[in-house]
Order: structure tokens, then sequence, then C-alpha cells
């Protein structure tokens, strides 16, 4: 069924919902290599108009890609509550949302009866303030080793990368972060290698740096789930398990994932965890996503790119995750050609995540051949913040060394901390107290000041044993 | 692993020791920078500036084989220079699409120009830092093909790619039908360095495969994985696609620390 609108005596023909839904995208330079972004900046607001009018019924109904992604969404929703919302339009349910009763109804249930497609719809249609406002009571708490996501938090994953995976600059760039009160997120590293053999040594490591310092965190190496699986296999201690994933089946394909295997896979980690037996709670999954993705492994299927990171979350939401990760300025000109697009998309992300439920974070990020700089970095990072965002990034000095990108550092997330009155988890939080590192919430004199402060750690004479 | 920091440190002051033991030799990252408030101090903003500065200047680079750097390089392996559709920066930067597809005057001058059905093609492409390039592949090149000549492995002739992106494998395999292709391709440029080159691989690529067909050898740079150690490695995984008859996501490197796979430019 085609759609279309007059506006100012120009009338606009959209041929099906999936057209529909990449016409009115905010710009993105990667709906424009797709082909599927409006061609003008009236047939974009023309695109809106449409889509504002289109019940949710309709886009319920309509499935607009046929794969196991989508299967997984039909299958995983409410469809009992998702009936209430059935006869609104996407422009009824953007005023639902922003309504203060909202997190009440969301709470109740109706986060697992809104699809991605849903979410991605109203995404659409809301300005920058909407996607901050709205997502701001929407609070998403999981546990693992310590809770996250509780009003008032705002967690920080380190991340310690090192180009040849050395253990001992990982374990520096770990206690840096720690002393500026990062960390609770999780510990966090990209291996540079995803050989079996690193994995589990860089797994034991980074155990050991957390359990002598009494951090009540998770550590995870985000090498592909298969590595981690058989890294566990080989005694390594897992906390998290992670995967990068996308929204159509093809592009999990191209990441080497089947959500059959990553079932699996969740299963041994929980089972490892009852063997281990002390864990808080039972989300044992990461994943990372990032608009973009499938187009990047040509397999979006037509879809703009808004839609597959939404269709993304509906993957992630199955495995009830610890966290997600939208890393959102990761992948290029070519899917976000600056900062515009790269604080639009920040903020779409965890808008859309908040929406279905999900423990929503952001690695607000950029390369170095994208235009944007660090105060793109300073300003996504503090709306986020406002938003309510479950967790960021820290990187020593912003500058991540093993994957050649910029994100946000230790200094960014303490100093956006207190800037904005937020604590990290109370688990690592009481933690932080009890060491020094914090005094009433903030950072002590002798927290984050250099070599001067290792002693707060203790554990800098163990570092080469 | 952990050498520089194997003496006993217990007894010294925290800053005495971290000096004394080069803490902050053991990595590149902007570790200990203290601070001023919860801001960077001056020196660290205008330092994390200036790099930017240098990296982003460093992406209008361009590679020209008869430039003093590679002119050796290219008249001792005959190295062709070929083109991908994207036919500027700018559309190189927009269009990944077009840099995974030559270009018709190339594919010609390739048919016409280098043998087909050989063991391992090397292929070297500018992608996102010319000066990666630049920087490691005069060394790099000649150990690996001794190495692969050693291995009695028949070489097909070099060919350089004018803005290439990785998807370019599958590109060459349809034209040329190699069984192991190595691209040899510019990282992005980071703020530490801007010469970071990495190596992707695969076995008999064709249209449609992806990155879950391909392993990669990444950093191989001054302060990541040496040149020796980069050409084993891809001489290994070569051997490895052989024995198996395929490369991918399934191929794990034979166990030996040090970098393999990352999340990279495609």
């Amino acid at each position: 069924m085609s759609f279309r609108t007059t506006l100012r005596g120009e009338t606009f023909v959209f041929a099906d919902l999936r057209e529909l839904f990449g016409r009115a995208n905010e710009p993105k330079s990667g709906d424009q290599l797709a082909g599927v972004a409006a061609r003008s900046e009236r047939e974009r607001v023309a695109a809106k108009i449409v889509l504002a009018d289109v019940s949710v019924a309709e886009i319920l109904d309509n499935p607009m890609i046929d794969d196991d992604v989508t299967e997984l969404i039909d299958r995983d929703r409410d469809k009992e509550l998702g009936a209430t919302i059935r006869g609104l339009t996407v422009g009824e349910l953007r005023e639902a949302i922003l309504a203060p009763d909202f997190v009440d109804t969301w709470a109740g249930g109706m986060a697992r009866a809104i699809t991605p497609e849903i979410a991605a719809a109203v995404a659409k249609i809301m300005g920058a303030r909407d996607l901050i406002s709205a997502s701001a009571p929407l609070r998403v708490t999981t546990s693992l080793r310590n809770t996250m996501g509780e009003a008032g938090t705002f967690g920080v994953r380190i991340q310690p990368n090192h180009p040849t995976d050395d253990i001992a600059g990982v374990t520096l760039s770990v206690l840096d972060g720690l002393l500026f009160g990062c960390g609770d997120a999780m510990i966090g590293m990209n291996p540079a290698s995803d050989d079996v053999g690193t994995v589990i040594e860089l797994q034991h490591a980074l155990r050991a740096v957390v359990d002598r310092v009494g951090a009540p965190t998770q550590t995870c190496v985000l090498a592909h789930f298969t590595t981690q699986l058989a890294a566990l296999g080989q005694g390594a201690p897992i906390d998290l398990l992670f995967q990068s994933i996308g929204g159509t089946e093809q592009t999990n394909r191209s990441f080497g994932v089947s959500l059959d295997a990553l079932v699996e896979g969740k299963e041994q980690v929980l089972e490892h965890h009852r063997m281990r037996g002390d864990f808080l709670g039972d989300n044992v999954m990461y994943f990372e996503t990032g608009q973009g993705s499938a187009l990047s492994a040509e397999a979006h299927g037509g879809l703009d790119q808004l839609t597959c990171e939404a269709r993304a979350y509906g993957v992630a939401r199955s495995f009830d995750p610890f966290l997600v990760n939208s890393v959102v300025g990761f992948i290029g000109p070519e899917y976000l050609a600056d900062s515009r697009q790269i604080m639009r998309a920040g903020l779409e992300d965890h808008f859309m995540g908040k929406l279905l439920g999900l423990p929503m974070g952001c690695d607000v990020c950029y390369t170095n051949h994208v235009e944007a700089d660090q105060d793109t970095t300073d300003q996504l990072l503090i709306l986020l913040a406002a938003a309510g965002c479950n967790f960021v990034m820290g990187v020593p000095g912003s500058d991540d060394v093993m994957l050649n990108y910029q994100s946000t550092s230790f200094h960014d997330a303490a100093g956006v901390r207190e800037l904005l009155g937020l604590r990290p988890a109370p688990e690592f939080d009481a933690w932080l107290e009890s060491v020094g590192i914090l005094s009433q919430g903030r950072l002590t004199d002798g927290a984050g000041s250099g070599p001067m402060s290792l002693p707060l750690l203790g554990a800098f004479p163990e570092l080469g044993s | 692993m952990t050498e520089g920091i194997g003496a006993d440190p217990r007894n010294l002051p925290a800053a005495r020791a971290a000096d004394q033991l080069g803490l902050r030799e053991v990595t590149p990252a902007r570790v200990l920078l203290g601070r001023a408030g919860l801001g960077y101090r001056t020196a660290t903003q205008l330092r994390l500036r200036a790099d930017h500065a240098a990296a982003r200047d460093a992406l209008s680079v361009r590679i020209e084989l008869d430039d003093p750097a590679l002119a050796a390089l290219s008249q001792r392996f005959d190295i062709l220079e070929v083109a991908t559709r994207a036919d500027s920066l700018a559309t190189h930067l927009a269009r990944p699409d077009l840099g995974r597809l030559l270009s018709d005057e190339s594919i010609e001058q390739i048919r016409s120009s280098c043998a087909s059905d050989m063991d391992l093609q090397i292929l070297v492409g500018d992608g996102l830092s010319p000066q990666a390039v630049i920087a490691q592949v005069p060394l790099l090149l000649p150990q690996l093909i001794a190495g692969a000549e050693t291995r009695g492995l028949s070489i097909g002739r070099v060919l350089f790619v004018r803005h290439c992106r990785v998807g370019i494998l599958n590109a060459i395999g349809d034209v040329l039908a190699p069984r192991a292709v190595v691209l040899l391709v510019g990282e992005r440029p980071g703020l530490a360095t801007a010469e970071s080159l990495s190596a992707y691989l695969a076995w008999q690529p064709r249209s449609g495969h992806t990155d879950a067909d391909r392993n990669l050898i990444s950093n191989i740079h001054v302060d990541g994985v040496g040149i020796s150690d980069a050409a084993t490695r891809i001489l290994d995984f070569i051997g490895e696609f052989r024995l198996r008859d395929q490369s991918g996501f399934t191929i794990k490197e034979p166990a030996r620390p040090g970098p393999g796979r990352a999340v990279q430019e495609r």
C-alpha cells in the first residue's frame, strides 16, 4: 500500500512502509549511501507528516523484511499489551510517550509490547529534546556483580585497550580508570588478538586486578563470542559474554553470529556462573551495535539505518542483557558524516533502546576521518547523561590506542558525574568511598592525580607479579 | 609480557616508583595525566588538539609509487597501480561501495598483465592512511614475498589499489581467482599513530563474501605488531587456509600472543 500527502501544494508519494521509514529519517550519510534517504528537505518532512498518521497496527502487521530477526521480534513481544496501542497513530504514540504517566505504563510491561519498528517510527518524528526528556524517566536496572541503571547513577566502562594486549599496560589503564571512579559498568577490553590463548590470559589478568583491589564490578574481553566460549571451556573466568550484533539476519551472519549459537552461549555462561556462585544477578550478556553496521555488511535489505539499529535492540532484548552499547561514531563518515549526525544518532539510539526496555549505554565517539572533534563528544556526553544513559566509555585521555578512535575519557566521565550530580553503581560507589577515591560523592584530592594516586589502590606493587 | 615492572617496588613511594619502573612505558595509552579540577591539564588539552590536527592532515596525503619512499620497492616488484570506482578522496570516504569495486579500466589492465590462479595474490591499498603504507609496506612486502617463496607458493603480480576498501578482496578474487589473497591496507589514522597497517586475509574470495570469511592482523606498526612477526603470521594463516580450505572466523590463529583480529574499517 502506498502513502501520499500534499505539503504546501506539492504532492509526495511513498511506495511502501520501508520507503516511508527511510525518507522520514533525519539526514544520515548512510541512508544516502543506501539510496533510502529523502531527496529533499521537503520530502523528509512530508514523510514525517505521513508517518505520524500511520497506525501502530499497520506497522505491526506489515514486517518490512522477512528473516530470523523479524521472527524473533514477533515471538518476543507482548501481543496482549500491544493490542492496547494498535489503534494509536505514531503521532499519538509520541504524545503518549511524552506524557508524565507514560513511565508507569512502560514499567507495567509496555516496553515489551513496543517493537523495534514502532520505536524507530516514533524516534523519526521526535526532536532532540523529545529524545532526551522521553528517555530520562525510563530506568532499566540490571545486575551481575553490581547494579546498573538506578535513577541518579551513571556508569562507566573502563576500556583499557592496548595495541599488543600487553598485560602490564592494560593493568595500568585499568588502575588509572578506577582512580577516576570509573569501571562500575565493566572493565571491558577489546583485545587486539582474537587468539584464544590471549583471551584466556586477558580474562585472568582483568579478574586478578579487580579481585585484588576488591572492586565490585564485572570484566569482559570483547573477542568474538565463539572465542570467549572457547576460553571459557579452557577455564577462563567469564563474567559477561560479549557480541556485536545487527538488525538483520544477514548482518549477524556477517558477524559470524547465529541466534541459536548465541542462546547456547548464554546458557553456558549462566551454568559457569552457577558454578562460580558469586553473582548478584543473571544479566550475563553484553551487546554492541551501531547505526550503519547492516549497510556496511551490505545486509540492510533496503531498510534505513535507524530501523536496522532498532531491530538490533530487538535481538538484544530477547537475551536480557546486562548492558547494550551503541558505538555511535565509530563506523565512519560514510554512515554518520559529521558531528550533527553523530549527536542525533546517539540520542535516537539511547531513546529507542530505553523505550524497548534495554539497559542502554553509548560509546560517544568519533574517528579521525569524520567531521567531528572532542567538542562533539563533550556535547553528546552531557546530553546523554541528562537523558539517563546507563553508561559510557572511559578511555585514557579519550584516545583508544588500539582501535584508533576517540571516545570519552576518565576525566570526561568523572566531570559529567559531578556536573549533573550523578553517582556510580551503588555497590561500586560504596567501594570507591571505602578506598578513598570518592568522598561524599566527590573525587578526593588524591584520586586521579597521576602516579601519586596509585597507592590508593595498593595494587600497584603487585602489577608486575 | 610484564617486563619493565618486574622489580619489587613495594618500598618505593608511588611517584618515584612509577618513574623508576618506567610505568608509562608499558602502554602508549594516555595514562596518569593528572587533572585540573575534573578537566585536563592545559598541556594535555592542547596535546590532544595537536595530535588530532596531525591525524586529520594525514588523511589527505596521496600515495605515488614513484615517490622516493616507494620507488625502489615498486620497481623491484613491478607493482601495478590500479584504481577502484571511487575516483576522489571525497568519494572514497563517502562511498565505501565504490571502493570495493575495480574500475573497468583496471579490470582490463589486470586481465592483460597479471597471472591468474596463483597461490598468493598480494594487494597494497591506501585505505584510510597512506602514511601507514609508506611506513610499513617497504619493510613488510619483501619479507612476505621471501617467506612465500621459501614455502614454495606461486605469487601473483603485486597490485597497488588506490582508494581501496577491504571488500576489494572479492573483486580481485573474481578477476584473478587466486587461492590466498592478502591486502595490506592503511588503517584509520589514530591519534597515537597514523602509521598502523592491517593485513586482511582471504581464501578464494568471491563476490558476496563478508568479514566473516576473512581474517585480520591489525596494528602493524612500530608500537604494535612487528614486521617479521606480521609476515610470519600472515604466512601461518595462509598455511591454515590451505589445510582447511577456508578462511574466516572459524579459523583461529595458531596459539601465539599478539594482535590478530579487531573491529576495523570495511
